[in-house]
């Protein structure tokens, strides 16, 4: 769905400084420390020199015991300043990595629904879990030792050209290879390591289907099937992986190559310059062991830069989804009008909405006014753009022309806050989540009091929740499918209404419920609906009953408006849909 | 593979989750995060209920439960592990060759050179020898990376596809408890975890463990008492790695833990985030991944601050006991029990002892957190199937559809009967339809027909035989059960239908889509039949999503089809073209048909009401009407709706 862009790869991963930039003293100290440790460590070894050169030989007791102290101490100085760098590191890189998915979640959530309609949410996921830790990770060490390593690099090869220029420019001339070998290892690894985890996204996105589509893959008995789907996925990330592991065992085994053949050169190269009188032994022994240093540094730089680039396809992917603007947002000016102040008075003036993407347009020429405390049934066959029409009222999509006015401002002139509260939705899919039945009711009004909600409860006929194990505070499991499918139904309408919403959006509210229960669920909703103006999209023509006037929409345009009677007389479309004295006769057949 | 190495590493640098805490900080918030889960998520039915069985039991048999498990992962491998070990041996050594070759061509190499004629002979055998230290440090390292990439791809492969698949045979019941989440950051974060420790460790150990050892034979070798002053401090390193491995399996726990709220409520809101945003609950939700992400973040700086202790403790030791050998040994050396010489190779060689206890400790941490997140998977992997196929299933060629339930009792929670107690027999080829109130029963018939859930008492049967005697295959051809809850996959309405039968032609899902009357909604759409759905069929109206569902069923062609208010979201002329449909398709076949519009009902042959999971009326669609009881008046209920 989305390609990284190939230019600049380094660019994404160097945006995350910011996140890094609070916390950059605390990394300095650490190089600090790093440094430090290191040098007592090489300490030791002097003063193991110093104990047999001296004390020893001279059977001084004293000075035995006193450079022994030292030896201790500098030992104590070296685990005590690792301590303190660990300790520290743990907090800076996990710091890091909780900031940024915590801003990745903030993000997410005010993406428009357009955008999660088109992402697979596993991808989002392995966004946040898997590749937030390889930039930990790199955070965390690649880091800190691309710094120190390439500082030993220089300062050592610095050296070596200072004791000897011509072996000094052989090994400082070794850099070349490196740096071919690292630059094809990058365009092959880049390119893996992004496949890689796009292919994380892929399985965890099958995995979520699979955990949430149990019910239809049980029912058909496709575990089988969905298992060798599962197994083919893991096979290309089974490929990409070992892919990966050939590429870093061909670069990491060259990287390991180049001081081998250095330190062969400059022998045979000493070994003649000795020879020749151009060297000392002593300049050979201390150019060799001084060139031994560079082999771990090297080394490591393979798995270093593996680790970096792993950091910079995974900062691509995250920022992918930062870079994602939010849309529906406030616009500039945008006023927040106090739900008490709200008429409701809802008007749809020439809008039309095509789906990001779309080729058509779903809707196209609406217009339609809803008074203050009236109510519009919406009516129309499968597919005709209602479920599309009514998202546009709480701006969960925006308009593609025209424009929809509350109290005659348009509702992108309003905060999305304000508008949102004013409006009160029940989804076709009533949408619970694993939590308390009390949480679920009063989703966004968290100050929801026991009244309110206990009156909620009773508009939607929900008060089934009173007999659950622990009434409101009962678990309702993932998705509300440890309740029955009116249930459900029942608690997301009670949600809806919860608070008194100025505008009620109701999207086939009733379709789940038994013909009892929906003619008490009717009773009270029209004691609701009186004082409220209310958009409800409907099957069936015992819930146009509750609507004081029906708009037909076919085609994603209106065709009809007018009170349910005048329709059925006038308007054969609307026979039709709605009209079950067809299906009566057929059923009676 | 291989992490910046050796001697740094000892510096105490090492990525990953390798830096634990002291188990207070972790342990503390994961308590206070339990009462935030409390209020917000409520109270599940069980305790416990996001638990798998192993879980629940002791941590010990746990522990036993994931190295078995990992056994069984590494056993197919033993050769190619074996060759690992022979290509690391020969990479390392060839590396050690080089410090030695150089010695060797400045201490024989050279002399030669410095006098006329001038000798190359040595200088040339150290160069070739060079040559080929380099090519079979090149080739073992090769050999070893490329190798042990494949034996630890397929191992994490293996797992993998052993919890799907143990995941997939798990009853309803279960991943019901324990939500997708869990489910996905099993099968995600935990291993990654795993292959962490696929990554680094087999290099870690064995070459640790190679140089620990023989550095200690060498020690013993060269001085006696000076070796046994070596291991004063042993019993507290010993101490120390217990208390590692004791507060860091807790701590591992945690994250595991930690993470999996993580993806549970990410999952969850994304999921859902129409409602969220229509009902503004995006600042609620950031309290509460804040909450949870906070709890993840500590966890894992507990357990990285375990091993920041860890890690320096051992090098500690290492440098107390340097300085003892070196005092006690000059000591000695001082009276002449020893030679200056053997001092100093001890010293050097104490060094190469404790510094690879370092890369020991990094690998005992990396398998600290992979065997966290494999007793999560193993957990899972043991987690016997509530609904478990039979082992030697009763064959059912040719389904006829006779449906029994004798004496059925059932219950979600024990407390609460849903069933108090059934009897019914659909004769092969009924349609039958369930009315009732919401909450009647209804859809729990249908589940317990289709055996999403066994009875808690009492047997259904399939033309005579406990649908426990059958195969899961056998019974799911024989019986399809359309659900309210519509689950589209992502994927091309085409592929949608298919699922009915993997193996159906592209004119057979047409004709399937042709006959419930959704083929023309399909043509229409951009790409035909090959439109993508996206996840959860979210391009489709709910309407349409419940037409290609229909197709679905239709084409697996069963012997039992259940309709459970498939129809529900149908605007009235749809249903009808579905209704019409449905005459032809149920002719021959048993039915279960649930729906509260009672056009639908009309259709059956007979009618059972439900009313708190008894049957109180039972009759066709007709007769109950004359009758006068509840079907009755539900019956003039609706057709006053209609007008
Ligand atoms: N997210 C989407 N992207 C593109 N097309 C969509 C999307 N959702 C729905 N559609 C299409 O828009 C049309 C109207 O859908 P909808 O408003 O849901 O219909 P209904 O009237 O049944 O509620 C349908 O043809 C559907 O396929
Ligand atoms: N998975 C479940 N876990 C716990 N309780 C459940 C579960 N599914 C249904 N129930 C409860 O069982 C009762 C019957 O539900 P159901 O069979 O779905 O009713 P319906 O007749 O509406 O189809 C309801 O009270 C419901 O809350
Ligand atoms: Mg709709
Ligand atoms: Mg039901």
């Amino acid at each position: 769905m989305v390609t990284a862009s190939p230019t600049r790869p380094m660019s994404n991963l160097w945006r995350m400084r910011s996140y890094i930039r609070p916390r950059l003293w605390t990394m300095f100290w650490m190089l600090l420390t790093a440094a430090v440790g290191t040098a007592a460590g090489i300490a030791v070894p002097l003063v193991v020199q110093h104990v047999v050169d001296g004390p020893v030989r001279h059977h001084q007791l004293a000075g035995l015991l006193l450079l022994g102290g030292l030896a201790l101490l500098l030992g104590a100085i070296e685990a005590g300043l690792a301590f303190i760098r660990r300790w520290t590191q743990s907090a800076v890189a996990l710091d890091t990595e909780y900031e940024i998915r915590r801003d990745l979640y903030t993000h997410l959530q005010r993406l428009p629904i357009a955008f999660h309609d088109r992402w697979q949410s596993g991808q989002l996921l392995s966004r946040l879990t898997t590749d937030l830790g390889v930039i930990r990770r790199f955070v965390s060490f690649g880091l800190i030792f691309l710094v120190v390593n390439s500082a030993t690099y220089v300062t050592v090869t610095a050296l070596l050209l200072h004791l000897y220029w011509p072996l000094g420019l052989v090994v400082a001339v070794s850099a070349i290879p490196l740096f071919l070998f690292s630059k094809r290892f990058t365009h092959h690894y880049l390119k893996t390591s992004r496949l890689q985890q796009d292919q994380q996204g892929d399985v965890a996105t099958l995995v979520e289907e699979s955990a949430q589509g149990i019910r239809v893959i049980k029912s058909f008995g496709r575990r089988r099937h969905m298992g060798r789907r599962f197994e083919h996925a893991a096979g290309q990330l089974h490929d990409t992986g070992v892919a990966k592991a050939r590429l870093l065992a061909r670069t990491w085994a060259e990287f390991d190559t180049v001081p081998n053949v250095t330190l062969a050169i400059v022998l045979v190269g000493g070994a003649y310059a000795v020879a020749t009188g151009a060297l000392t032994v002593g300049g050979l022994v201390a150019f060799v062991s001084l060139q031994l240093m560079l082999v771990w540094p090297i080394d490591s730089l393979g798995w270093i830069i593996a680790n970096g680039q792993e950091a910079m396809t995974a900062a691509d992917r995250v920022y992918e989804v930062f870079d994602q603007r939010p849309s529906i947002v406030d616009r500039p000016g945008a006023v927040a009008v106090p739900r008490k102040e709200i008429a409701g008075r809802l008007r749809f003036e020439g809008v039309g909405f095509r789906y990001p993407g779309a080729a058509q347009p779903v809707l196209h020429r609406i217009d339609l006014t809803v008074e203050p405390g009236e109510t519009m049934a919406i009516v129309g066959v499968t597919g005709s753009g209602k479920t599309s029409l009514v998202s546009l009222v709480p701006r969960l999509y925006d308009v593609t022309a025209g424009r929809i006015t509350l109290d005659g401002r348009d509702i992108r002139d309003l905060t999305l806050h304000s508008l949102r509260d004013a409006v009160g939705m029940a989804f076709e899919e009533a949408t619970l989540f694993s939590m308390s039945v009390r949480e679920n009711l009063t989703l966004g009004r968290a100050d929801a009091t026991d009244e309110e909600i206990a009156e909620a409860l009773a508009i939607a006929q929900a008060e089934f929740v009173h007999d659950l194990p622990w009434g409101l505070e009962t678990r309702v499991g993932e998705q509300g499918l440890s309740l029955s499918g009116g249930q459900r139904q029942r608690l997301a309408l009670a949600r809806a209404v919860l608070g008194k919403p100025r505008v009620l959006v109701l999207d086939d509210p009733l379709s789940a419920l038994d013909v009892y229960t929906e003619a008490l669920v009717e009773e009270a909703l029209a004691r609701v609906l009186r004082g409220t103006t209310a958009l409800i999209v409907v099957h069936r023509p015992s819930t146009v009953a509750l609507a004081d006037r029906v708009a037909l929409l076919a085609d994603g345009e209106i065709a009809a408006v007018g009170t349910h009677s005048e329709l059925l007389a006038t308007v054969p479309e609307y026979r039709a849909v709605l009209s079950a004295s067809a299906d009566l006769s057929e059923a009676a057949r | 593979m291989k992490r910046p190495d050796r001697s740094r590493r000892r510096r105490g640098s090492r990525l990953g989750r390798s830096w634990t805490a002291a188990p207070p900080a972790g342990g503390t918030n994961v308590q206070d995060l339990a009462i935030d889960v409390d209020t917000w998520r409520g109270r599940a039915a069980e305790e416990d209920a996001e638990r798998t069985a192993a879980e629940r039991g002791s941590p010990v048999r746990l522990r036993e439960g994931s190295r078995a498990l990992l056994g069984s992962l590494v056993r197919p491998h033993r050769r190619a592990l074996l060759w690992i070990v022979v290509l690391l041996l020969l990479q390392s050594g060839a590396e050690m060759a080089g410090p030695y070759l150089v010695k060797l061509g400045i201490d024989n190499g050279i002399p030669p050179l410095l006098h006329q004629p001038r000798n190359y002979d040595v200088l040339i055998a150290v160069g070739i020898a060079f040559g080929v230290a380099t090519v079979a440090a090149y080739l073992g390292k090769r050999g070893f990376v490329t190798l042990s990439g494949r034996v630890g791809q397929a191992i994490l492969f293996d797992l993998r596809n052993r919890v799907y698949r143990h995941f997939q045979r798990l009853s309803v019941g279960f991943h019901e408890r324990y939500t997708s989440g869990r489910m996905i950051s099993r099968l995600t974060s935990d291993m990654d975890s795993i292959s962490e420790l696929l990554d680094g460790g087999v290099e870690d150990l064995v070459l640790s463990l190679l140089s620990v050892f023989s550095v200690a034979v060498v020690l013993l070798w060269l001085d006696v008492p000076l070796a046994l002053v070596s291991l004063v401090l042993f019993p507290v390193l010993a101490g120390l790695t217990r208390w590692f491995q004791r507060s860091s399996a807790i701590a591992y726990r945690h994250t595991r833990e930690a993470v999996a709220l993580v993806i549970v409520h990410f999952v969850e809101s994304m999921g859902g985030i129409r409602a969220v945003q229509a009902f503004r609950r995006e600042p609620r939700n950031e309290e509460i991944f804040e909450a949870v992400n906070r709890n993840y973040r500590n966890a894992n700086v507990a357990a990285w601050r375990l091993i920041a202790v860890f890690s320096p403790g051992i090098k500690l030791i290492g440098n107390v006991t340097i300085a003892i050998v070196l005092t006690y040994g000059g000591y000695r050396v001082m009276h002449g029990e020893t030679q200056v010489g053997v001092l100093a190779a001890f010293l050097l060689y104490l060094r190469k002892f404790f510094d690879p206890m370092q890369d020991l400790s990094q690998f005992y941490n990396s398998l600290q957190s992979a065997t966290a997140a494999l007793e999560k998977l193993s957990g899972v992997i043991d987690e016997p199937p509530a609904v478990p196929e039979p082992a030697r299933p009763t064959p059912l060629p040719d389904a006829r559809g006779a449906i029994d339930f004798t004496g059925v009792t059932f219950a979600y929670r024990a407390d609460r009967p849903v069933l108090p107690e059934l009897d019914l027999h659909i004769p092969a080829g009924q349609t039958l339809a369930l009315v009732g109130a919401t909450g009647a029963g209804k859809t729990t018939i249908a589940k317990l027909v289709s055996r999403f859930y066994d009875p808690t008492e009492g047997t259904v049967r399939l033309d005579g035989v406990d649908v426990r005697d059958l195969s899961d295959e056998a019974l799911r051809r024989a019986v399809v059960m359309v659900t309210q809850e519509n689950y589209l996959f992502s994927g091309t309405v085409a592929d949608n239908i298919r699922f009915g039968r993997p193996s159906a032609t592209g004119d057979e899902v047409v004709a399937a889509a042709q006959a419930i009357g959704a083929d023309e909604f399909i043509r229409s759409l951009p790409e035909g039949y090959d439109t993508d759905v996206r996840k959860r069929g979210g391009r489709l109206s709910a309407g349409q999503r419940q037409l290609v569902a229909f197709a679905r069923a239709f084409l697996a062609d069963p012997a039992v089809l259940i309709l459970d208010e498939a129809t529900s979201s149908l605007d009235i002329p749809s249903e009808r073209l579905v209704q019409r449909a449905l005459r032809t398709i149920l002719a021959e076949r048993t039915a279960i048909v649930i729906a509260h519009r009672l056009s639908t009902v009309e259709i059956a042959d007979r009618v059972l009401v439900l009313d708190g999971g008894r049957i109180v009326e039972d009759g066709p669609p007709a007769e109950l009407i004359s009758g006068g009881g509840r079907y009755a008046t539900l019956h003039q209920q609706w057709e006053d709706s209609l007008v």
